[in-house]
């Protein structure tokens, strides 16, 4: 069985990792082979970038030799794939080499598109990317007072973090002694505060008690950098001091300039997690259309149960396990303490009041990361 | 001439349906619907408010077996 995965990020490191320890006998009897094609030489936590925004992280603390969180038997090359052809079972690299396949893995995640919204690029700031979140934190160290508006572009990676990044300012601004010369507002895409009812429910009453302004159903239309004005699609409009963004995010460019799907989200089975019309294609993390967070967790809930199918398949078959939706999210709610939501296709998470025990198992979590992506936790 | 597209938000937390429906309207010309598939009660409400604020247009709203299967088109 030739496994080709393309993506070196958590959901495919997870899928190739789990993959080879299930197949390690079927590896050394050359009866199956794992080949890994990646952008990159080096992996990225990215939730930590958030840290990094507020001065707890540097974001050389964020990075891995990507080789080096590789089982030894994976075949792994730094050279990303331009072309597909699925009809085929093979792909093309940047380096010109074509690579056959019986299973396809595409985990290629998603990226940042500031650039859908006028004046988004000049006039925000975000912590979405690593130069990204130092430059804020150089922001807020030099903010004095007056606005801040966060904003929101749909879809978005990581939707807890919107909400994260509100409690984290305020805590920043309470210990600079200066929290009542800020305001902080809130614009949310849909008519609560977050796409969760529950999390917008146990959310709300902590924004009211730490005098966050909030605003729901505001869609960012453009940015008017020079007075420093956003507007929304919805008609209203916010003049700020310092915007910070959550961009609209897209799938990677390779996946729309090989028409595998639009906007680079690729058509998936919610369960199966196959790309519709190709049964050994396995799609997964924001690579997928599906209905689901696109986190690292839910990459990694999927990664397993994507290792789990191709190694039954290898050894007798058949798939065994479907995908039910399953995403777990740590809630940083400042002051050294968080909570969490967990839920699937079929059940709401029910949110706990936010604890410092919570708090610091994320921050265990953090450091414990490289483990799972190994495969390991 | 205009397509319609089905967007399969049933069984959704999050991003959940609006969110969902946003997504897909930024993806479909003028003139084309949106029909969302949705188990979530609060649909029902949620979209028509968010279509009329936006200036879209609601084309049918109605729940069969617990399904809520709400038409949109998309007019700017």
């Amino acid at each position: 069985m030739n496994i080709l995965i393309v993506g070196g990020g958590t959901g495919g490191t997870i899928v190739a990792n789990n993959l080879a320890r299930r197949l390690s006998s079927e590896i050394q009897n050359q009866k199956a082979k794992i080949t890994m094609l990646s952008a990159s030489d080096r992996h990225m936590y990215q939730p930590g970038l958030l840290y990094v925004a507020f001065g707890e992280m540097m974001p050389d603390e964020l990075y891995r030799d990507q080789k080096g969180l590789m089982e030894p038997s994976i075949d792994f090359h730094v050279d990303p794939v331009e072309k597909f052809e699925l009809d085929d079972n093979k792909v093309t690299t940047k380096s010109g080499k074509t690579y056959g396949y019986d299973i396809l893995v595409i985990a290629t995640g998603s990226r940042t598109m500031p650039k859908k919204i006028p004046g988004l690029v000049e006039g925000a700031e975000t912590f979405y990317t690593e130069e990204g979140a130092v430059k804020l934190f150089k922001k807020l160290r030099e903010f004095e007072g007056g606005k801040i508006g966060i904003v929101v572009g749909v879809p978005h990676k990581c939707p807890i973090a919107p909400v994260e990044a509100v409690f984290a300012l305020h805590e920043y601004f309470v210990k600079r002694g200066i929290r009542d010369k800020v305001e902080i507002k809130y614009n949310y895409p849909i008519n609560r505060i977050h796409s969760i009812e529950n999390v917008a429910k146990w959310a709300k009453p902590e924004f009211d008690r730490m005098g966050i302004v909030y605003e729901t159903l505001f869609n960012v239309e453009e940015v008017d950098v020079e007075n420093k004005v956003v507007k929304s699609l919805e008609g209203s409009e916010y003049a700020y001091d310092l915007l910070i963004s959550v961009p609209e995010h897209h799938g990677m460019e390779v996946i729309e300039d090989n028409e595998l799907g639009t906007a680079g989200w690729i058509p998936t089975d919610r369960h199966s997690l196959t790309m519709n019309g190709h049964d050994n294609v396995f799609v997964l993390g924001d690579t997928t259309n599906l209905p689901v967070s696109k986190t690292g967790s839910a990459a990694h809930f999927q990664a397993e149960v994507v290792a789990e199918n191709i190694a039954s398949i290898t050894k007798i078959g058949t798939p065994v396990k479907d995908y039910d939706g399953k995403v777990y999210c740590f809630i940083e709610a400042g002051h050294e303490k968080s909570t969490y939501a967990m839920f699937n296709y079929e059940n709401p998470p029910d949110l706990r009041e936010a604890n410092k025990s919570m708090h610091w198992l994320k921050m265990g979590y953090n450091k414990m990361y490289w483990t799972s992506v190994r495969g390991l936790l | 001439m205009s397509q319609l597209k089905v967007v399969d938000a049933r069984n959704t937390y999050c991003p959940g349906p609006l969110m969902e429906l946003i997504t897909y309207m930024k993806q479909i010309e003028v003139g084309d619907t949106i029909e969302l598939l949705s188990t979530d009660s609060g649909t029902a409400n949620d979209v028509p408010e968010w279509v009329n604020k936006i200036g879209h247009e609601m084309v049918s709203s109605e729940q069969v077996e617990e399904v809520w299967h709400i038409k949109v088109k998309k007019a700017k």
